[in-house]
């Protein structure tokens, strides 16, 4: 049953392959045109995305959770989500367990980095922290192991580079061509293949694939990145047995009208749901509609891929499905709903906690119930409270 | 002397199969093991918070000394099984742990001074954990088990398997009556 996505990857490596061959093409056309030889422009091509792999193979994480301003925590600041995360990791059968971030923001959002299985990292707002249930957070946590497990982010890293450099090479291309008289000079190195006619197919092809490969790139990229949300939503449901937390989440989430200060376009794609502009067309998106996720999870009879598969089918009206091949290998029931109460009063104390306490504030007690907060500039030996007017020594 | 050379070359063929399917089923096997493991760590987890638990919540709940004696025995009776116990018994000792346990955390209700404790508060989230990680656990082992009874019974790892001894491995079911759905843990 676990090894059942990576039969069913099939269409995934098609759209990549097409994104390489995209790719490829434009390096092959940029060469004829600059340099009257197709494999001068493909090795350039090749270079620039070797290069542009590299600098994202080595420090993407650390731009990643950089960028976005997520704080490392430990299992002791927040059990509860560190319980959880463990949970998921035992259901997914990681084999180790991932580092855990916080970002602080209102904002309900998460996202998985990571481009071994064995150095991977779980971020989540404390937005998140403070609205959901344990089952909701769990069906998040789900989908964010899940693209740990199937290796997605590093499938979406390599994707994206690809995305970059189609961009980049495509930019530059067009602006030698237009300030180089439209190759004028250059045509003048070709040995002496092809006649003029040949020479302006060449070009044109050349300037047709520098306007639609970044276009055709960008499109292939949402596609396969809305491909891995709906199997991170598979898997979720399957590891949690309970797909009703991530459709109630997700819902949550959608609601929910704060937007993430800190995400930008290149790193919207690895969060569970889109961070910006909710209203955007199908096609031009990184994440499916919210709304229709919700559909899918919530239809489904048990919690196996074969029943999300069957679920997607219904719902998108797609006789293809999402997961082929997924067989019913036996029932896969979905469990009772946990019967934790929440009190989101005292999630949002505990999460303010936590965000405190990792920004070096030490807590103090004053004897008349109330909590002092301090900053770690804070350099007096005494404090008075506030409230009651004791003196506190620190 | 061609007629050699194809013979030898079936022989290579078949025993880089042999090899390959050999080596399929050990890394299935272990994947078995670990997930073994990681059930194991959880059941000792629960075995070492449970006296923690008695103890803390023994000076409020009075009237349940039956529900307490209940945990504790069921406990040490799990506690004591040998190492060597297979997976079914295994089963069934944590399974009467288990609805112990589910008896006792369901009459906590009546008690909200304990719910006010903050050392009780943080051993309920352990608690819930722990239940939460052994059947998920539980459900990963099956999965793993699955596999590996498939990959032994099917043409032709089956073949293999027979040959170098691989026998079936046995799922972790619990039977007791309750515990099939979640972990019945009530707090609130």
């Amino acid at each position: 049953m676990w090894e059942q996505i990576r039969s069913n990857q099939t269409r995934t490596i098609v759209l990549v392959a097409t994104l390489g061959l995209v790719f490829l093409l434009l390096g092959y056309f940029l060469g004829m045109v600059f340099f009257g030889d197709a494999i001068t422009g493909l090795a350039i091509a090749i270079v620039v995305w070797a290069v542009m792999n590299l600098i994202a193979y080595f420090q993407g994480d650390n731009i990643l959770l950089a960028v976005s301003g997520a704080r490392k925590i430990s299992p002791d600041d927040h059990k509860r989500l560190y319980n959880v995360v463990e949970e998921m990791k035992i259901a997914s059968g990681l084999e180790k367990m991932p580092d855990i971030y916080i970002i602080d923001d209102p904002a309900m959002n998460a996202f998985a980095t990571g481009r071994d299985p064995n150095k991977a990292a779980i971020a989540v707002t404390s937005g998140l922290l403070q609205k959901l249930n344990r089952d909701e957070l769990q069906g998040v946590v789900g989908h964010e192991i899940a693209h740990i497990k199937n290796r997605d982010v590093l499938l979406m890293a390599m994707c994206s580079v690809l995305l970059g450099t189609i961009v980049m090479l495509a930019w530059y291309g067009s602006r030698f061509l237009f300030y180089s008289g439209m190759g004028r000079t250059r045509r003048t190195t070709s040995t002496g293949r092809g006649g003029g006619g040949a020479q302006l197919i060449i070009m044109l092809v050349a300037l047709v694939l520098m306007i639609l490969a970044p276009i055709a790139a960008q499109l292939i990229y949402f596609a396969i990145s809305r491909r891995r949300e709906y199997l991170a939503d598979a898997s979720s449901a399957l590891y949690t047995r309970y797909p009703e937390g991530l459709a109630s989440a997700l819902e949550k989430i959608a609601l929910s009208t704060e937007e993430l200060k800190t995400a930008n376009r290149a790193t919207a794609p690895m969060f569970i749901v889109n961070p910006f502009n909710r209203k955007m067309n199908e096609l031009t998106s990184t994440h499916p509609p919210i709304a229709e996720r919700v559909r899918i999870l919530r239809s489904m009879a048990g919690a196996s891929f074969a029943d999300y598969d069957r679920a997607y089918r219904e719902v998108k009206y797609d006789p293809k499905g999402i997961i082929r091949g997924a067989t019913a290998a036996g029932a896969v029931p979905i469990r009772a709903p946990g019967t934790e109460k929440m009190d989101e009063i005292q999630q949002a104390r505990e999460t303010s906690d936590v965000m405190w306490r990792l920004s070096n504030y030490t807590t103090l007690t004053c004897a008349c119930g109330t909590r002092l907060k301090l900053p770690p500039s804070f350099s007096s030996s005494q404090v008075r409270c506030p409230h009651c007017g004791r003196l506190n020594s620190v | 002397m061609i007629a050699v050379y194809i013979i030898l070359g079936i022989i290579a063929i078949l025993l880089i199969i042999f090899v390959s399917v050999y080596n399929g089923l050990v890394r299935l096997r272990n994947q078995v093991k670990n997930a073994w493991a990681q059930i194991d760590v959880q059941l000792k987890r629960r075995h070492d918070l449970i006296p923690n638990l008695v103890e803390t919540v023994k000076g409020y709940m009075k009237f349940e000394r039956e529900t307490l004696e209940a945990v504790t025995r069921a406990r040490n009776i799990a506690q004591q099984l040998p190492p060597t116990a297979g997976a079914g018994e295994r089963a069934k000792v944590e399974g009467e742990l288990s609805s112990a346990l589910a008896r006792l955390l369901a009459v906590v209700e009546r008690y909200p001074d304990l719910k006010a404790n903050q050392n009780f508060l943080a051993l309920q989230e352990e608690l819930t954990s722990t239940e939460n990680k052994i059947s998920f656990a539980r459900q990963f082992y099956n999965d793993s088990v699955m596999k590996y009874n498939n990959q032994t019974q099917m043409v032709p790892s089956n073949i293999v398997a027979a040959m170098t001894g691989f026998k079936p491995g046995e799922f972790f079911e619990v039977t007791v009556a309750g515990e099939r759905e979640a972990p019945k843990v009530s707090f609130s």
